[in-house]
């Protein structure tokens, strides 16, 4: 094998603050919350009536003609990961399928798909009239869903919420024929299929490869999940912007949403052989578990995330003091947010005092299995133009937090960037990230 | 990023099972070469008044006959239970400490990882119904979202939900294990504990790890994976006779039938277990990983992806469609796959395609969603470590245009030196391992 250096080529997000990377962007560089009441059914009743929800959109603008039939096959979590597949494929200059049919210019097979996905609730309405017919004194019967119920549901119904159904659509679309994998690894999804992603790329069983994630958690039963394992503000509800404040001394929860991110990743060698625009090299992957005492709560002293940062960093072969920005997961959940700051601190030691700590859920929220990739995206757009944003609703850092949050915007050359992130139950990852300099010798 | 220069031999060390056939490997393996099909009317719930009456249910098991310290474990789903069970018989079998503090096996845990393809817990199905009847008005149907808010947070309970999340069943294997290292899971529908044991074995090849703890678990027979099975036409509906159901490559056969379980298998770095002294059962050889791109709801007709994902994997291995003594297939006994399956084998083995057995355990297992690949790639151990290869049972009326050996009914006795084990998944992934027999000598590499 010539190379295993893997790069970004292109790059695709669908967010709260809109349909785009660069509107994404743009909006975190403004410091704007996407945060707003729930839009997509009416909270009332809920604790938090709170979340960061993508904009209106037409799926049918984002597929080729001839798929469009297949849309109604789509929950949100889909059509978000196909939306964020189609502007980082068209970003990335790649002639797939789906941008010229008859021009195709990849070769299918060496094209890998690998995506994040949640764990997707199926939607209440879409069942109700089967639900209706299969009620008795007014509770459900099961005997009666199984003789009438069960007809009232759509034939394909399944196909619609399995998982792995993000990365099928987005492999079909691009005509992607190389591996395809869905990582269910609740927020930790994203960086794990990028990782994974990478190391396809690195032992060439792909030349490129799609990676990212989506998920949709704007649903009463997954919204429901957070309100319980007391992860959201329930104080904030006439505040929505500043309600989530990770690491900052008056932070009292999260506020959950929805996203999807892909990254076009590419070998050295395939990239520079099409002439691609190369945004950024991924230099390091770092993996850990984290062994709490409980598994609704990151362990305190935040070792795993301490592990996945010393292993990325070993990976790129460099210092933590050559770090110039840092993306943590940040929620905004203070037990949490305190464990993942003591992590970071033990690994980058001394230089703690100098590594710009950027969170991003403050403006996102925390959009599940999509959070990483939307973190990874903002890494390489900050290494791209050479800019760190100023951190939202961060005034005074919680009692224990000696990160150095980026409080004031900033333009400097960032030639490396970290992002992290976890979850409940313990996976953990990290990725850096390096700025590429075409004219340099290897 | 490190390049993946170093290339160990991962071979397995620890294997553990819970299934419909048993809650370990020899009483598994024992009921597959009787011919034992674990196929009965489902009781989990009521469903005999669906299309489909029966499934592959574990019986009679329990959690609790594995661990000691049981608290962590009490809200687990179902399939993270089972997941809890394979995982510790496939440790004790390697040698790798359980619960404790301060094991003392050799292995260092932050170079131990977990990569399992689980699937996600049952829903809270009695919250989610009460919350759809709650909220809906037949009359004007209108749906009072307020009305389902309230039931769901009124009857929804913070654990049951935590469990529910896909990766919690590694949650369980690393309090149980102290595993540190590199941990994934993916859910790539039925080719998922292939895909999970495939990429575990790249990440100790290439030296990311040196244990892996890999396989699958899953429990799709609950009320509403029994509708979206049921409505996808792709479930068995032989309602009078269950144990008959399951029948891979049968010209009566009518669909897969539902099962249920976890498979779990240690994968280790030669270094490591040579190190240890730790026992090898077999050798991880070859991995090869396609997408059909073509249709979510049907494979290609020609097999393209599996084809693809069987020449890489045999190339990845260096051997050739003749160094391949055993197919453990993917055999759902669908119309759909069991017909595709046999072009794309006869496509990849040419004029030995006739002559390599080629059966399906999942005539006896039934379909384990998530779990099956690692269930079946534990069986094609055994079937090296025996000399036998399992039957494909309930095959009685052949189908003439399927005219591969698929070993029907009986096991056969025969030397199994190296073994192909092949997963396809709903929405067009294609997994398939090599697994050979372990000898110490390193053989010419391409």
């Amino acid at each position: 094998m010539e190379s295993a250096r893997v790069v970004v080529t292109g790059l695709g997000a669908v967010g709260p603050l809109g349909l785009g990377a660069d509107l994404m962007w743009a909006g975190l560089c403004e410091g704007r919350s996407g945060i707003a009441r729930i839009r997509a059914f009416d909270p009332a009743g809920l604790p938090c009536e709170l979340a960061g929800e993508v904009p209106d959109y037409n799926i049918q603008d984002y597929v080729p003609r001839k798929y469009r039939k297949s849309c109604k096959l789509m929950c949100r979590d889909i059509e978000l990961a196909v939306i964020a597949a189609q502007q980082a494929v068209a970003a990335s200059g790649l002639v797939t399928k789906a941008i010229d049919p008859d021009n195709v210019r990849i070769a299918p097979a060496r094209m890998a798909v690998n995506m994040g996905a949640g764990i997707i609730s199926c939607e209440m309405p879409e069942l109700a009239p089967a639900m209706a017919v299969s009620t008795a004194d007014g509770r459900f019967d099961v005997r009666r869903w199984g003789r009438e119920g069960l007809d009232h549901v759509t034939p394909l119904w399944l196909l619609k919420y399995l998982p792995n159904m993000l990365a099928c659509h987005v492999g079909i679309i691009h005509d992607a024929q190389g591996p395809s994998n869905t990582i269910t690894c609740a927020e930790a999804s994203a960086h794990l299929a990028i990782a994974e992603a990478a190391q396809i790329i690195a032992r060439g069983d792909s030349d490129i490869a799609l990676a990212g994630a989506a998920e949709a958690k704007v649903n009463p039963a997954l919204m429901v999940r957070q309100i319980l394992l007391k992860r959201t503000n329930n104080t904030c509800n006439d505040r929505p912007s500043e309600a989530c404040r990770p690491f900052d001394a008056n932070a009292c929860g999260s506020v959950f949403g929805e996203g999807g991110g892909v990254l076009v990743l590419e070998s050295l060698d395939h990239a520079r052989h099409r002439g691609a625009k190369i945004l950024a090299e991924l230099v390091g992957i770092g993996q850990s578990h984290s062994l709490g005492p409980a598994y609704a709560q990151l362990e305190p002293d935040g070792q795993a995330v301490r592990i996945a940062i010393e292993e990325a960093l070993d990976d790129a072969d460099i210092d933590a003091r050559r770090l110039d920005l840092l993306i943590p997961h940040g929620t905004g959940v203070p037990h949490d947010d305190l464990a993942e700051a003591r992590g970071i601190q033990a690994a980058l030691g001394e230089a703690i005092d100098r590594v710009p700590v950027w969170p991003t859920k403050s403006m996102l929220g925390t959009t599940g299995a999509a959070s990483g990739a939307l973190d990874t995206i903002a890494a390489v757009q900050a290494i791209t133009t050479g800019t760190i944003p100023a951190a939202r609703n961060f005034a005074k850092a919680a009692d224990g937090c000696r990160l150095r949050i980026a409080t004031e915007s900033v333009r400097q050359p960032i030639e490396h960037a970290i992002c992290c992130s976890y979850t409940h139950g313990g996976q953990t990852a990290a990725l850096v990230l390096k700025r590429y300099d075409e004219g340099a010798t290897e | 990023m490190k390049a993946p220069t170093t290339h160990e031999r991962v071979v397995i060390t620890g294997m553990g099972i819970v299934s419909p056939l048993g809650a370990d490997v020899e009483t598994v393996w024992q009921a597959i070469l009787a011919g034992r099909s674990g196929v009965a009317p489902t009781t989990i719930f009521d469903a005999s008044t669906f299309p489909t009456t029966f499934s592959a249910e574990v019986k009679d098991y329990d959690f609790r006959r594995h661990v000691r310290q049981t608290a962590r474990h009490e809200a687990c789903s179902r399939s993270s239970g089972f997941a809890i069970g394979a995982a510790v018989q496939a440790c004790r079998q390697a040698g790798i400490d359980v619960e404790t503090s301060s094991p003392t096996d050799g292995i260092d845990r932050t170079r131990m990882g977990i990569y399992l393809g689980a699937g996600e817990g049952s829903l809270d199905s009695d919250a989610f119904f009460a919350a759809i009847i709650a909220a809906w008005n037949p009359e004007t149907r209108e749906f009072a979202w307020p009305n389902a808010n309230r039931v769901v947070f009124e009857q929804m309970q913070a654990a049951k939900e935590l469990e529910q999340e896909p990766n919690m069943a590694a949650a369980h294997i690393a309090t149980l294990t102290g595993a540190r290292g590199p941990t994934r899971g993916c859910l790539t529908a039925c080719a998922a504990s292939t895909q999970a044991v495939g990429e575990a074995m790249m990440l100790v090849r290439h030296g990311r790890a040196d244990v892996v703890i890999a396989g699958g678990a899953h429990s799709m027979i609950h009320i509403l994976g029994l509708t979206g099975f049921n409505r996808l036409t792709a479930l068995s509906r032989r309602n009078d006779s269950p144990e008959t159901a399951s029948r891979p490559f049968c010209a009566s056969r009518d669909g897969f039938v539902l099962g249920e379980g976890a498979a779990i298998v240690i994968l280790e770095s030669l270094t490591s277990a040579r190190k240890r002294g730790a026992t090898i059962l077999a050798e991880l050889i070859g991995y090869g990983s396609s997408s059909d791109a073509f249709r979510v709801t049907d494979m290609h007709h020609e097999g393209r992806g599996a084809v693809q994902a069987m020449t890489a994997a045999m190339a990845d291995a260096a051997v050739t469609y003749r160094d391949i003594d055993y197919i453990n297939t993917h055999g759902t006994s669908t119309q759909e796959n069991d017909s595709v399956e046999t072009l794309a084998i006869k496509t990849v083995f040419k004029e030995r395609a006739k002559q390599v057995p080629a059966s399906s355990v999942k005539s006896m297992l039934g379909h384990l969603i998530a779990a099956a690949g690692a269930a079946e790639l534990i069986t094609c151990v055994l079937a090296m470590r025996d000399a036998i290869v399992p039957p494909t049972i309930n095959l009685n009326d052949p189908d003439p245009e399927l005219d591969l050996d698929y070993v029907p009914n009986v096991p056969r006795k025969r030397p199994v030196r190296i073994v192909m084990n092949e997963s396809f998944g709903f929405g067009g992934q294609n997994n398939v391992v090599i697994l050979k027999q372990y000898s110490e000598a390193r053989e010419k590499q391409p």
